[in-house]
């Protein structure tokens, strides 16, 4: 496991200079999705709280960035934990009143807020901040002068990447130390029996609103990310459909699983591209018919399956001496 | 005064339409306590059947039945077909699976009809309209109010409304008695596609005929059933009413026609928070 960490980072690391300039910024927005995947996972995958409403925290993440960097001159790189922490700040807010919602009352709620943040943002009394229609545009971050100093020559494509990757890589350590240890136990103890949980000592309703908190930072600083790598934010960025990609991205890459963010991110990042080839509709009927197609057939998702693979695998390799014996 | 009585009116006529898109969800409720989040894009799909037909240079009206029929049976078919191998799934499960559905239908509409906005006929003679409401208005106001009719009808009086009334609230004796549980579920699910079809076309003269014209309409619809209960029937009329008529006020003349549907999420979070069972809906007690 170790091991296999190790060389998909050495891997990461060496991609950008394999790759071509728009290669590059595709493999950014890789590692960004997988970061928003990561956060809907742990609230979803791990505390079985239904969100059809992640978009909307990106959004946020995107629109505090973009206002930080645009109105207020925050250097790119302190808009990440700014934006985090806002995000942190309201979706534990938000999920105050969604504890009290559960399972498909919860999911209505939240594709509520996504359907409705695109008006939101477009509101007259937010155009100071959020340029309305219009949206944003925001300066591309070249790569610092001290890198160059120490003679390593990054674009800007390639710097992004580093930073997004640099974030993702410490994102990805909080979440595995979070999934593992007690929280880890209690959130998927309240995902399974929340009365049970609640009877073992968990303090159900803290938990509860702490991973929607937790899961909205992740998303938002994912969206910070996305803001700074795409240069700009528009309200009709950040639509339902948004959302709903980040939905099919846990359900294909697999539910409660970290690895899963990644395959999640992969697929929404390039199936589309391909099936766009076919049809402009396309992509969408694409990612449906795997929706639905993985919830009837593969419900552990991607991860599951390289999972039951590599199990599978190891079991020949174990049972292969025993039949050398004669 | 007048301008208030005018959205009123206005409120009332939108309101009608939320409240039959309400009822088709609170149809698929009552049978299955699931919420179809996909209820507006099959509207949306049917409608642009509708618009198909209506082009070929078929009447408005045969079209308009020929479009009910072709809902129908859409409907039954996605309950026999997707919703069926789901039923006893976790929540998430049959979420992804709506929400699939939601994007599936979306998307073939964009592929076969594009997704340039077209504009949808209104039947109804100027002479219906009234001094404050314009003819479309009162027309979809009294084909709602039929519909509903119908329906209480339908429910109330024949013995397969009866035996579709029996399934949602007691399967098991339900079927002990003979009755066919799971093709009452579809029945259902027919019954509720064609509802949604006919909100559908009534609405898209007002809102214009494109595949994402629904999203909103769904919120309110959402809005509307909760607020009346969603497992009341006659609660998602009149919390669909509720919801028109409070839209197009607050619209009007507080917070401007933009944040329009901010009114839906806040009205959905709202009755969620304050009162989940709605005006007429039953509380529910589990056993734990």
């Amino acid at each position: 496991m170790v091991t296999v960490t190790i060389l998909l980072i050495a891997a990461a690391c060496a991609l950008p200079f394999v790759l071509k300039g728009y290669h590059t910024f595709q493999a950014t927005l890789v590692l960004i999705y997988a970061i928003a995947l990561l956060g809907l996972n742990l609230l979803t995958g791990y505390n079985g709280q239904i969100s059809l409403g992640h978009g909307a925290f990106y959004a946020m993440g995107a629109y505090a960035a973009a206002i930080l960097m645009d109105r207020a001159g925050v250097p790119y790189w302190a808009t990440i934990p700014l934006a985090g922490a806002v995000c942190l700040v309201v979706g534990f807010l938000f999920g105050l009143p969604a504890l009290r919602l559960e399972g498909l009352y919860l999911a209505l709620a939240t594709f509520a807020l996504a359907v409705s943040m695109p008006p939101i943002l477009k509101a007259h009394f937010l155009e100071k901040w959020t340029g309305g229609v219009q949206g944003i545009v925001i300066m591309k971050p070249e790569p610092p002068a001290w890198l160059a100093a120490t003679g390593i020559k990054l674009n800007a494509d390639q710097w992004l990447y580093f930073f997004a990757l640099a974030v993702a890589i410490v994102l990805f350590i909080v979440a595995w130390n979070l999934v593992v240890g007690r929280v880890g136990r209690a959130l998927v103890a309240i995902r399974d029996h929340h009365i049970a949980a609640e009877a073992m000592g968990i303090n159900t309703a803290l938990y509860k609103s702490l991973a929607f908190g937790i899961s909205a930072m992740y998303t938002g600083i994912a969206g910070a990310l996305g803001a700074i790598a795409v240069q700009f934010v528009a309200p009709d960025s950040f639509t339902v459909f948004l959302s709903i990609t980040l939905l099919v991205g846990i359900v294909v890459g697999g539910l409660a699983s970290l690895s899963g963010a990644l395959y999640g991110a992969l697929f929404i990042q390039f199936v589309p591209n391909i099936a766009d080839e076919l049809s402009k509709a396309a992509p969408w009927a694409v990612f449906g018919v795997f929706l639905i197609g993985f919830v009837y057939l593969m419900p552990t998702g991607a991860a599951g399956a390289v999972r039951a693979l590599t199990t599978r695998l190891r079991g020949v390799k174990l049972s292969t001496p025993k039949e050398d014996i004669p | 005064m007048e301008a208030v009585l005018l959205q009123f009116l206005a409120g009332l006529a939108t309101g009608s339409i939320y409240a039959s898109l309400a009822l088709a969800l609170v149809m698929i409720y009552q049978a299955t306590h699931l919420v179809n989040f996909a209820q507006g894009e099959m509207a949306m799909f049917a409608t642009y059947i509708a618009w198909a037909l209506i082009n070929a240079g078929m009447p408005y009206w045969a079209a308009f039945l020929l479009t009910v029929a072709f809902a129908f049976v859409f409907g039954v078919l996605i309950e026999r077909v997707v919703i069926r191998p789901v039923e006893n799934a976790p929540v998430l499960a049959v979420v992804a699976v709506f929400i699939g559905l939601l994007v599936i239908l979306n998307s073939i509409a964009g592929w076969i009809f594009t997704y340039t906005i077209k504009s949808f006929p209104s039947p109804f003679p100027a002479a219906l309209g009234i001094r404050y409401m314009s003819p479309h208005q009162v027309g979809a106001l009294l084909v709602t109010l039929a519909v509903l009719a119908l329906l209480y009808v339908f429910f109330r009086f024949t013995p397969l409304g009866l035996a579709m009334r029996a399934a949602a609230q007691n399967p098991v004796s339900s079927r002990l008695v003979g009755i066919r549980v799971g093709w009452m579920l579809a029945l259902g699910w027919g019954l509720a596609a064609a509802v949604g079809a006919i909100a559908g076309m009534m609405v898209a003269p007002i809102v214009y005929l494109d595949p994402n014209m629904m999203a909103g309409i769904l919120l309110y619809a959402f809005a509307a059933a909760l607020l009346g209960g969603i497992d009341s029937p006659g609660g998602a009329v009149v919390g669909g009413l509720l919801v028109g008529v409070l839209e197009n006020l607050l619209g009007a003349f507080v917070i401007g026609n933009e944040l329009k549907l901010v009114v839906a999420l806040v009205l959905i979070v709202g009755v969620l928070l304050v009162r989940p069972s709605g005006f007429f809906g039953s509380v529910h007690v589990s056993r734990v």
